[in-house]
Parts: structure tokens; C-alpha cells; sequence
């Protein structure tokens, strides 16, 4: 994963609350056998229409989303994560995320930046005219105004994000853990232990 | 003085099932936790597969990953009349399955094949290979992996990037879940069987009843079920929000389970069994969460509405959304009952219905397929059902059944007879309800589209799936006439 830290443009004022999955993502992208391309499916339904934010000249590519309460929730799919990088999205700001989603996000390097939706509806003012910046190293968001909002993050997540550490890597330097963990239960175990009988 | 150690005090089955996996422990209290059993399907595998091939990792325990494809397989012929594979229309289906036979080779895994005997629903081929065993930690990137705790083990759903995770690493990073408790008192009347069972659990302690923890049922109607029952009632813990939901093993798991493929043998089996019985809930551990419900009151129980805990006796009828306390169930009701064509008050077992689908990961073992043909045999369609198709779970599934003559009862009786997969349960195969018509399905969701754009589902069980063919509309199974 690309390390996470300092994320500067513009901000799309989305601002709608409770935007779920399914509106990220319509379950007929579903079927693909790849992370990369999603972008073109995302927000479909709302892009049918010519005049949306998300094509407009000012806001396409921007690396920022400002959404409104409850964002991603609905269904646990992935894709919803892999359209919004796609997109070319790396953080999203609103005042709430579903756990599923913020977890998602998290898995593939998406910084998820929760605000009280008074500074909520200040950015989305600035983000009309002006660039954001994330400061994932201060836990901040400013603008070129003075604003200066900070943000909670879970440390584990911090540290993963701006070591541009993915869960599967961090878990892999366990490995003699895990393979102590294999001695142990295949001797307490043993039926456990045999799976399919292929070769490992 | 030292405390009692952890396996010193009264735990539950999932306690110590979860305590026997523990790798480690970091200070926040999330645990790496030792996956047993992985089942990879075609729908939420490519792009696992993908981000191993392009950081060249490799899947660490390819021999505790078992690969079969179901959710997009067309469910009629795949092979021609000279015995060679039949393409698959939709191309990105067909891409779908293609990448899973390629991955599976090339990382080492275990691959049923579309054409192979074996090959079935996950859900259905874990547990009938011997490869789903009590104790196991088990995950599929499916939620309704929860299936596999009918034969005591801890198995839930995950996401894509988890089943990176678990291919990679074969652990999970995880924090435990709260206990719960579903304990059914008394014995089921005649006719009732665990699908009624688990629709009216679903109904009394609703789709978020579970969120955050893991269930246990008990009670002795679990401990009298078979293992194609306790299958049926823990694979929709997903529905009733709890991510998984078991059984204790007993004799009857032992049975089910002995001299399948991936079995234990030998003194492996004899050891086996030993820790098997010891995982059973201790006397004196408590659960977070206890919920109690009387089994004699429980009917042949369908569903009214777009969500699993719209739940209704067969003898019951519509409600009306302000019969509802909460306001937003009421607004819920009323989007559900536009969804569905329904009214408030009409009697459900005059509901129509134009189609019937007995399978899924639920319904489709051949206990159900049984069911359904004891009330078939002898019997006919409705002129009403336009399209009614009975899939059986997995290739064996589909031998055993024709060795009892059941295909034959089925399509006496005007049904199809089809080839093992998930078929119409979720509408991403040729198998679809068409918009605005009903169906009498004995799949695991009622959800809006599920089952196709505006198709209308009842969920029933295998018994009253058939009943609803041969009358036409919802019926109570045990209110028709004898044959002949």
C-alpha cells in the first residue's frame, strides 16, 4: 500500500448523508474479477445526470470526498472502497462512517477523517472555491483560510496508514508466531491440522 | 496467589473454540486468530488472488483451502451430448469462474470443478467432504459461511481483503464477540421443521437481535435435529445480525461425519472426538444475551415483507404497519407491502404464487429434497406456477437423490431438475424471478430484488415450497389432502 500522509486538493461538497453502498457501487459492477476499473461504475446513478459534481471540470480527480452522516453503509462489499480509489479518491470527510465501510477504507489505504458536522458544513463551504488539506501526522484539516479542525484516528490504523502498511504485511512479520501456533495445535490437534492433504 | 487460569472457569462452546485459536494478543484486545478451514468461491476470490499475485505472496496453507465455484454457475447442462463442456453465455461470469480455475492451480489449492460430482454450493460441500469440522474455525468471504456451525464450528463470513488475509496468513485479526443464547424449550409439533424453526427465531429477536455476537442455540430440539437441520437453522444467524451461529457436536455430528474424505481417521478420529465433546458449553457459563422461545407454539412460518424478520404463521395474515410500535418499522412495513403487492389483513395462505425455487445453501441437502418430494409424490403443479425448479446442493447431493427416485417424483410433479448451485437464491445466474411476480422460495433473503429486478420472495421451507406448487398460492403443507 502507498503510505498515507499528507493529502492536499480539492474537496468534492458531496454532503449527502446516509450514502450507502449500493449508491457507491450498483451491484452489477459486482461482477468482475478485478480491483482496478470501478470508477466508472461509481456513483453511477448519480452521474446519469450531465451536470453532476463529480464530472464537473472544477471537481474531477479531486483527491477529497465530504459526504454527510453514515457514510457507506448497507452492503459489506469491497467494491464500494475500490471504486472510490479509482475515482481517484484517498480520504473522505463526514461527521459519521458505518464500521464496515471505515474498515474497508481502511484495508486499502482510503483515510476516513469523521469531523462534527459544524466543521462539516465549513469545509464544504471552502471546498466550492478552495483546496483541503489532511495532515494524517498532525490529525488535521486545514484550509488556506486558517481553518484548523483535528481528528481522532485509532493509532494502530494511523501508524499502518503512514507506514504505508497493509494488515496482510504486518501480519506476515508475525509469521514465527504463527508457525509456533502450527506446532502447537498440530501436536494438541492433529485432525485439525490435515485440511485436504495437498502438499503445503 | 495466582487467579484461576481462563480454562479453569465455566466457558461457552464459542469461548473455547475462539481460545484454542488465539495466536496472539495485542494490548488492545484484538486477537490473531487461527483460521482452520477456508471455502473459496468465484464471486469474492479474483481480487484476493489478484493482490497476492502482484506482491508475490503465496497462500501459506493450501491445504486447509478447498476452492468450488456455485454462486454464478448456470444450473442447467454443462455438458453436451458428447460429454464436453457447455460455454456460459454471460461473459462476465464466464471470467469469473475462469480466473477460479486458474487460481486454484496455480497457488495449490484444492479445486472442484463445474463438471466434477463434488462440486456444489460451499456451503453444502464443506460439511459433505468432511472438510467443515467440529471445532474449526471456518470462513468463506460469504455471510452465510454462519451455515457450517451446525456442525460445531466457529465459522463466519468475511470480506475480500480478509480473504487476502487468511490465504496469505491463514489468521484473521479479530476482536471476540458477545455470547447469546437462543434456547428453545419443548419439542416442534408434527410438520414443523427447522427452517419454520429458524424464520420464527428471526422474527422474535428481529435481523439485528444478533449484531456483535455469536449464538448458541440449545435446547433438546437442536440436540433431536439432524445435522441437514442444524445446518439450516445456524446458516441464517447472518439474518437475525449475528455473524455466526452453532451447535454443540454430538453423536449425531460424529455419525454425519465419519468416513467422509477430509475426515479424521483412525486415532486422529478417536482423538478427535474426545476434544469434540469437550467443547460443549460448561454448566454455569453465562452468555451476554439470552433469548427463550417455546417450541410448541411455533407453526409453519412464511414471510410477508422485503426483510427476514417479516415472519407470519401460515394461518396468519398481512399486518398492518401501524400495528407496528416503532415508526420507522412502520415506514419500513409500508415500503415492503408496496414491494410485495400486498394488503394489510389478506390471509397469507391465499397469497399466489406463480413460482418456486427449492435449493440454496439453506434448502437444498437431501434431507429438504426428501421433504419436498414426500409431499410432491403423487401430486402436480398448479396450472398457476409458471416456473418451478428444485436444485440440490452439490453434485452427491444430486446422485443420491436420483438413486432414491426423487428427480423422478419432481418432474412427474411438472418441476425442473437442475444441476447444484446457488441458483435463484440472489439472482447473479440465468435463474431469476420475474419483476412483480412471487415466488415460494426456500432461500435464506426476502430482500428487495434478491431474487431478480421486483421479484416478490416468500421464504418457507422445503415442505411448504412444494405444498405452495401443487395448491398455487401459500399453504399449510399439513392441511393437504391425502394423496389418492
Amino acid at each position: 500500500m502507498e503510505p498515507v500522509n499528507q493529502i492536499d486538493g480539492r474537496a468534492i461538497p458531496f454532503g449527502r448523508k446516509n450514502v450507502d453502498t449500493d449508491v457507491i457501487i450498483p451491484a452489477r459492477w459486482l461482477k468482475t474479477i478485478s480491483r482496478e476499473g470501478l470508477g466508472k461504475g461509481a456513483f453511477e446513478t448519480i452521474r446519469a445526470d450531465p451536470d453532476n459534481i463529480f464530472d464537473s471540470a472544477e471537481f474531477a480527480g479531486s483527491p477529497i470526498l465530504i459526504a454527510g452522516d453514515n457514510f457507506g453503509c448497507g452492503s459489506s462489499r469491497e467494491h464500494a472502497a475500490w471504486a472510490l480509489l479509482d475515482l481517484g479518491i484517498k480520504a473522505v470527510i463526514a461527521p459519521s462512517f458505518s464500521d464496515i465501510f471505515s474498515g474497508n477504507a481502511f484495508k486499502n489505504g482510503i483515510l476516513t477523517v469523521a469531523l462534527p458536522q459544524d466543521e462539516i458544513d465549513r469545509l464544504m463551504e471552502v471546498a466550492k472555491t478552495d483546496p483541503v488539506h489532511i495532515d494524517l501526522e498532525a490529525q488535521s484539516v486545514t484550509t488556506p483560510f486558517q481553518d484548523r479542525f483535528s481528528f481522532e484516528i485509532d493509532p494502530f490504523r494511523k501508524a499502518c496508514l503512514l507506514g504505508g502498511l497493509d494488515e496482510v504485511g504486518l501480519t506476515l512479520a508475525r509469521g514465527d508466531a504463527i508457525s509456533a501456533f502450527e506446532q502447537r495445535a498440530k501436536v494438541a490437534r492433529p485432525f485439525l491440522a490435515q485440511g485436504t492433504g495437498i502438499a503445503a | 496467589m495466582t487467579s484461576p487460569s481462563k480454562a479453569d472457569m465455566p466457558r461457552t462452546l464459542y469461548e473455547k473454540i475462539w481460545d484454542a485459536h488465539v495466536v496472539e494478543t495485542r494490548d488492545d484486545g484484538t486477537c490473531l486468530l487461527y483460521i482452520d478451514r477456508h471455502l473459496v468461491h468465484e464471486v469474492t476470490s479474483p481480487q484476493a488472488f489478484e493482490a497476492l499475485r502482484t506482491s508475490g505472496r503465496t497462500v501459506r496453507r493450501p491445504d486447509l483451502t478447498l476452492a468450488v465455484p456455485d454462486h454464478n454457475l448456470p444450473t442447467t447442462a454443462r455438458l453436451d451430448a458428447a460429454g464436453n463442456p457447455l460455454p456460459i453465455a454471460d461473459a462476465e461470469s464466464a471470467a469469473q469462474l475462469a480466473a477460479l480455475t486458474r487460481n486454484a492451480p496455480e497457488f495449490g489449492i484444492r479445486y472442484i470443478g463445474a463438471t466434477d460430482a463434488e462440486q456444489g454450493i460451499v456451503h453444502v460441500v464443506g460439511p459433505e467432504q468432511g472438510f467443515s469440522l467440529p471445532g474449526a474455525t471456518i470462513v468463506c468471504g460469504d455471510s452465510h459461511t454462519a451455515c457450517h456451525g451446525g456442525m460445531g464450528a466457529l465459522a463466519f463470513g468475511i470480506g475480500t481483503s480478509e480473504v487476502e488475509h487468511v490465504l496469505a496468513t491463514q489468521t484473521l485479526q479479530l476482536t471476540p464477540s458477545k455470547t447469546m443464547e437462543v434456547r428453545v424449550e419443548g419439542d416442534l409439533s408434527s410438520g414443523i421443521t427447522p427452517k419454520d424453526l429458524i424464520l420464527h427465531i428471526i422474527g422474535v429477536i428481529g435481523t439485528a437481535g444478533g449484531t456483535g455476537h455469536v449464538i448458541e442455540y440449545r435446547g433438546k430440539v437442536f440436540e433431536d435435529m439432524s445435522i441437514e437441520g442444524r445446518l439450516t437453522v445456524c446458516n441464517m444467524s447472518i439474518e437475525g445480525g449475528a455473524r455466526a451461529g452453532l451447535i454443540a457436536p454430538d453423536a449425531t455430528t460424529y455419525a454425519f461425519l465419519k468416513g467422509r474424505p477430509y475426515a479424521p481417521t483412525g486415532a486422529d478420529w478417536d482423538a478427535a472426538v474426545v476434544w469434540w465433546d469437550s467443547l460443549a458449553t460448561d454448566p454455569g457459563a453465562t452468555f451476554d444475551k439470552s433469548v427463550t422461545i417455546d417450541a410448541a407454539t411455533i407453526l409453519p412460518t412464511v414471510t410477508w415483507g422485503t426483510s427476514p424478520e417479516d415472519v407470519v404463521p401460515i394461518d396468519g395474515v398481512v399486518p398492518a404497519p401501524e400495528s407496528f410500535a416503532d415508526p420507522s418499522k412502520q415506514d419500513a412495513a409500508r415500503a415492503s407491502l408496496a414491494y410485495m403487492g400486498l394488503e394489510p389483513g389478506q390471509r397469507m395462505d391465499a397469497v399466489e404464487v406463480q413460482n418456486v425455487f427449492i435449493g440454496s445453501c439453506t434448502n437444498s441437502r437431501i434431507e429438504d429434497l426428501r421433504a419436498a418430494a414426500d409431499v410432491l409424490r403423487g401430486r402436480h403443479k398448479a396450472a398457476n406456477v409458471k416456473w418451478a425448479i428444485v436444485v440440490p446442493g452439490s453434485g452427491l447431493v444430486k446422485r443420491q437423490a436420483e438413486a432414491e427416485g426423487l428427480d423422478k417424483v419432481f418432474t412427474d410433479a411438472g418441476l425442473e431438475w437442475r444441476e447444484p448451485g446457488c441458483s435463484a437464491c440472489l439472482g447473479m445466474n440465468p435463474d431469476k424471478v420475474p419483476p412483480g411476480e412471487r415466488c415460494a422460495s426456500t432461500s435464506n433473503r426476502n430482500f428487495v430484488g434478491r431474487q431478480g429486478p421486483g421479484a416478490r420472495t416468500h421464504l418457507v421451507s422445503p415442505a411448504m415450497a412444494a405444498a405452495a406448487a401443487v395448491t398455487g398460492h401459500l399453504t399449510d403443507v399439513r392441511a393437504l389432502a391425502p394423496v389418492g
